[in-house]
């Protein structure tokens, strides 16, 4: 399962955070601490795997966020860097050319969307389609969007 | 008091703030509003409250006082609060806050609400930070959502039940037969959340496999259709139809048909189709592929199989893209040990990747190369691996050097190489050798007798060269010490001889001294390396007292132990330097296993050697047993501090060294060994026990014990050899026999027999009984037979 997936920006600011194993606050804070340095620091032309203490890191760089999720032992890599490529791709079909200022603006959405697509750390829906469609009526039931959000771009 | 702005005009000012304390500043303010927020009765704003606050707790300040309000909300009937305080609650609640449990039973009531998407937020909550008591709650909930008409739920109740499995495994049972039942859905959502579901259950209950092992014909009808059905555009992938999907399925077929022949059987098939139809062009394909040959090399499957898993992980080590390489490097090694053969058909594209710029895969390369190393191909992988070493990244440079000596050790050709080898390395990378490696290297360069010359001549040149490698250093010390003498004869057939003087050789030993780049440890090996050449040189011996002799001074206690006991040994015992510093026998290995390089196995034996002789050299007495514990110290290249750790230390790959070294001494087995009694008289009892016996020496102990009921002091041994056979005695343990059989003194004693004459040896015992001293002399003619030959 997936332990972790963080959104950070090349400056190591914090973009999103979900934690799919019960962790302190304290613990949070290391961890992402260790995934920004180690990931930061790597070179530019490296493989996309690490290895973190008992966990397999993987991590790619789209535009100026890094997104970083951290693996169990038995999982598989390169289905991983799949995983989060899908991610982004139905931000990218939410918002319309995704860019991180849609992520920090938006971030509740950004949170949304992932709890449609990923739950307990496992993928939960395999088809792009079925993803948006459930955001989509998941908002048309939420009253006073205007307000805070602005409106996705279909 | 200015109202609270909206979100998005808060995340706008926050991020203009131009330094860490305006953004506070503003966050403070921000956040005192939110709190009285909280606190007023229900108002239109509640939500977006929260939601600023859960921006503000993101960028890393506290925000707890919305936990309540993250509670409130959950509770609230309208979505757009639920939804944030859903969310507020998987990220500022875990499940060692109090406040979750107060979630408990809106989650409950929401598991049953007429909205699906109400559902949906209360299955994702519990999901992600159930607790072990919620769960127990909610499970029959879950258990009943499985069976619901709607997938939309009931691909999410799957994963919620994966996560109960995982919080509380004694649930498991109760989601067997849902989780079969699911796996008929056409649904791919659903399908996948089953197959998870079923993944975790098999490996959390063993006993549970035998029950699923029945859907593996099913299992396979559905991943037959994924990969042979056309284009599907709502699931493909990179011309992959489901890749998630099929991964997993893969996973659960691995652990289905683990030690299951039957189960292995049904799916051979498959796994071949898959393994060559998969398009692996881009990383959804190469997934799916990756996990096929992890499945087909952890179950039963035939052998034609397998060396297509194994070839395919060939070709991907050939890949342009960096990952799969990595990925592919990570299998083989995890199969190098069972299916040694196959991979070593790859060996040449694996060492091409030690040139790889990536620092991973370049160490993941090492590994496995040093693991495909044999008999066979030890001398054309050696040369990569001596190339890699010298161009390597430094933090792999340790690992390459001892790595490196392992295999050298165990495959070595001919000696000539092996030294050659060790002595590359040395120049190469001396300052990453291991400090355990040099005592191995000594023991290594005095085997090969008749390289002597050719390895002093090499280190000399090594050792003008470069002063700073510490175990390079050590070594070339160590060897012009010890073979000095050929040194400046200035001949040897190997390799071109230098020319030096032995004021060139002082100079250089001196410089090593005096340097501040040399250890301790560095320069003991000089001082005493200078203290055996004046046994082997002729005209500067002066010199070498002059150094010796201000080196008694010196700050550093170990050099100026050794320093005063050289000196020592010039004045009152130059009678005795000769024998003291005489050409050192070989030192060979105890046992035939030895150099396998098996850590586990050689540790035991080597600890009972070991203690036993550290504590014999331990024991203080008179100077005689200094002066003659130089012996013993200069056995031993490094101090005796370095030879306690050898046995509590790991075993470094090329077999315990110091283990080697204090065979010397022979194996002080704790085992009782047949002795004998030489000697009874007044009290005084001597035994001789043979430790050691091989046909040109050896080495034999004399316990020597009091059964009088007084102590006897000033118990001395003396021994006489017959002409040929040179004898060598070590410091006795102590020269007190306490009463009545309380202690034992032992002294052991070496007899090199080289001409193969018969043993016999006098013993003069010498001691002080009840205020009158006596002496008396014993012949041993016959040495009795040792335990360990």
């Amino acid at each position: 399962m997936m332990r972790f997936l963080l959104l950070f920006s090349r400056q190591g600011k914090l973009r999103l955070q979900k934690w799919f194993t019960p962790l302190v606050e304290r613990e949070r804070k290391k961890v992402v601490r260790d995934m920004t340095l180690m990931v930061l620091g790597r070179p530019p032309r490296s493989c996309n795997f690490l290895h973190w203490k008992d966990l397999k890191v993987v991590y790619k760089r789209y535009a100026s966020l890094y997104f970083c999720c951290g693996l169990d032992d038995k999982d598989n890599e390169l289905l991983a860097l799949e995983v989060l490529h899908r991610y982004v791709e139905l931000l990218d079909k939410y918002f319309g050319n995704v860019c991180e200022l849609d992520i920090i603006f938006n971030f509740e959405k950004a949170y949304f969307i992932l709890d449609e697509f990923l739950m307990g750390g496992e993928v939960q829906e395999t088809s792009k389609v079925t993803v948006a469609k459930s955001i989509e009526a998941s908002d048309m039931l939420q009253e006073t969007m205007e307000e805070y959000m602005s409106k996705p771009a279909f | 008091m200015s109202p609270s702005v909206r979100l998005q005009e808060m995340i706008r000012v926050i991020r203009s703030a131009r330094t860490q304390c305006e953004e506070r500043g503003v966050i403070q303010k921000e956040c005192a509003a939110i709190r009285a927020q909280f606190r007023q009765a229900d108002n239109g704003g509640r939500s977006h409250n929260l939601a600023k606050l859960l921006y503000v707790h993101m960028l890393g300040y506290p925000a707890h006082f919305g936990q309540m309000e993250c509670v409130r909300l959950i509770a609230s009937p309208r979505y757009s609060e639920k939804r944030v305080g859903y969310l507020g609650a998987m990220m500022l609640l875990d499940e060692k806050q109090d406040a979750s449990l107060l979630i408990t039973n809106s989650i409950k009531n929401d598991l049953s609400h007429s909205s699906p998407y109400v559902q949906s937020l209360a299955l994702c909550t519990l999901a992600c930070m159930g607790s072990a008591e919620m769960c127990r709650d909610l499970a029959p909930e879950i258990d009943r959502l499985l069976k619901t008409a709607n997938a939309y739920i009931k691909k999410k109740a799957a994963l919620c039940a994966v996560h109960i499995v995982r919080k509380v495994p004694e649930l498991a049972e109760l989601f067997n037969t849902a989780a079969r039942s699911l796996l008929t859905e056409k649904n791919h959502g659903v399908l996948h959340g089953a197959v998870v579901l079923i993944t975790e259950l098999c490996e959390r209950n063993p006993s549970a496999l035998p029950h699923f092992r029945k859907i593996v014909p099913d299992l396979v009808h559905i991943m037959k259709g994924l990969v042979m059905s056309g284009y599907s555009p709502e699931h493909n992938v990179a011309g992959i139809s489901d890749p998630f999907l099929q991964v997993r399925i893969l996973r659960l077929l691995r652990i289905l048909g683990r030690n299951d022949d039957e189960a292995s059987d049904a799916m051979n098939d498959l796994l071949a189709q898959v393994a060559t139809n998969t398009d692996s062009s881009k990383t959804a394909g190469s997934a799916v592929l990756y996990e096929t040959v992890l499945t087909i090399m952890d179950i039963n499957s035939e052998c034609g199989l397998r060396i297509l898993a194994v070839n395919i992980l060939g070709r991907f080590l050939l890949s342009n893209d960096r990952n799969i390489r990595y990925v592919s490097m990570m299998s083989l090694q995890k199969i190098v040990q069972t299916d040694h053969n196959a991979v070593q058909r790859h060996r040449g594209t694996i060492v091409d990747c030690l040139k790889d710029q990536d620092a991973s895969v370049k160490r993941r390369a090492l590994e496995l190369s040093l693991a495909l190393v044999s008999a066979a191909n030890i001398r054309s992988l050696m040369k990569e691996l001596l190339l890699f070493l010298s161009c390597c990244p430094p933090e792999l440079r340790a690992q390459t050097a001892s790595g490196i000596f392992s295999a050298a050790e165990r495959f070595a050709p001919s000696q000539r190489w092996h030294i050659d080898t060790a002595l590359h390395v040395l120049t190469t990378a001396g300052g990453d050798v291991r400090d355990e490696m040099v005592p191995s290297l000594i023991q290594l360069i005095t085997t090969a007798t008749e390289l002597h010359c050719y390895t002093v001549h090499k280190l000399y040149r090594a050792l003008v060269a470069d002063i700073s490698q510490q175990s390079l250093v050590q070594v070339a010390c160590w060897c012009i010490g010890e073979y000095g003498d050929l040194l400046l004869r200035g001949e040897c057939e190997e390799t071109e001889p230098v020319q030096v003087t032995e004021d060139d050789v002082l100079d250089a030993l001196e410089t090593v001294l005096q340097s501040h780049m040399s250890s301790p440890a560095t320069r003991g090996f000089a001082l005493t390396a200078t203290m055996k050449l004046s046994t082997r040189i002729s005209r500067n011996v002066d010199r070498i007292r002059s150094i010796v002799s201000i080196y008694g001074s010196c700050i550093d206690v170990e050099l100026q132990q050794r320093a005063v006991e050289y000196n020592a040994l010039f004045k009152k015992y130059d009678h005795m330097r000769a024998a003291v510093l005489e050409r050192m026998p070989v030192i060979d290995r105890s046992s035939p296993g030895h150099d396998n390089g098996e850590p586990a196995v050689i540790q035991a034996p080597d600890k009972t050697k070991n203690n036993p002789v550290v504590t014999l050299t331990q024991e203080p007495t008179n100077q005689a047993r200094d002066l003659l514990d130089l012996l013993g110290g200069s056995d031993e290249p490094a101090q005796p501090s370095t030879v306690q750790p050898a046995p509590a230390a790991p075993v470094p790959d090329s077999g315990s060294a110091g283990g080697d070294l204090l065979d010397l001494l022979g194996g002080l087995d704790s085992i009782p060994d047949p002795s004998v009694t030489v000697y009874e008289q007044n009290g005084v009892t001597v035994k001789l026990r043979c430790d050691r016996q091989t046909d040109v020496g050896v080495t034999a102990t004399l316990v020597a014990s009091n059964t009088t009921d007084s102590d006897i002091t000033q118990f001395t041994l003396q021994a006489a050899v017959p002409k040929c056979v040179q004898l060598q005695m070590r410091a006795p343990s102590g020269d007190v026999l306490p009463a009545r059989g309380a202690g034992q003194v032992t002294q052991t004693v070496h007899l090199n027999n080289p001409n193969k004459v018969s043993l016999r040896m006098r013993v003069r015992l010498s001691y002080c009984s009840g205020g009158s001293t006596c002496q008396d002399t014993v012949q041993v003619d016959s040495f009795p037979a040792s335990a360990s030959h």
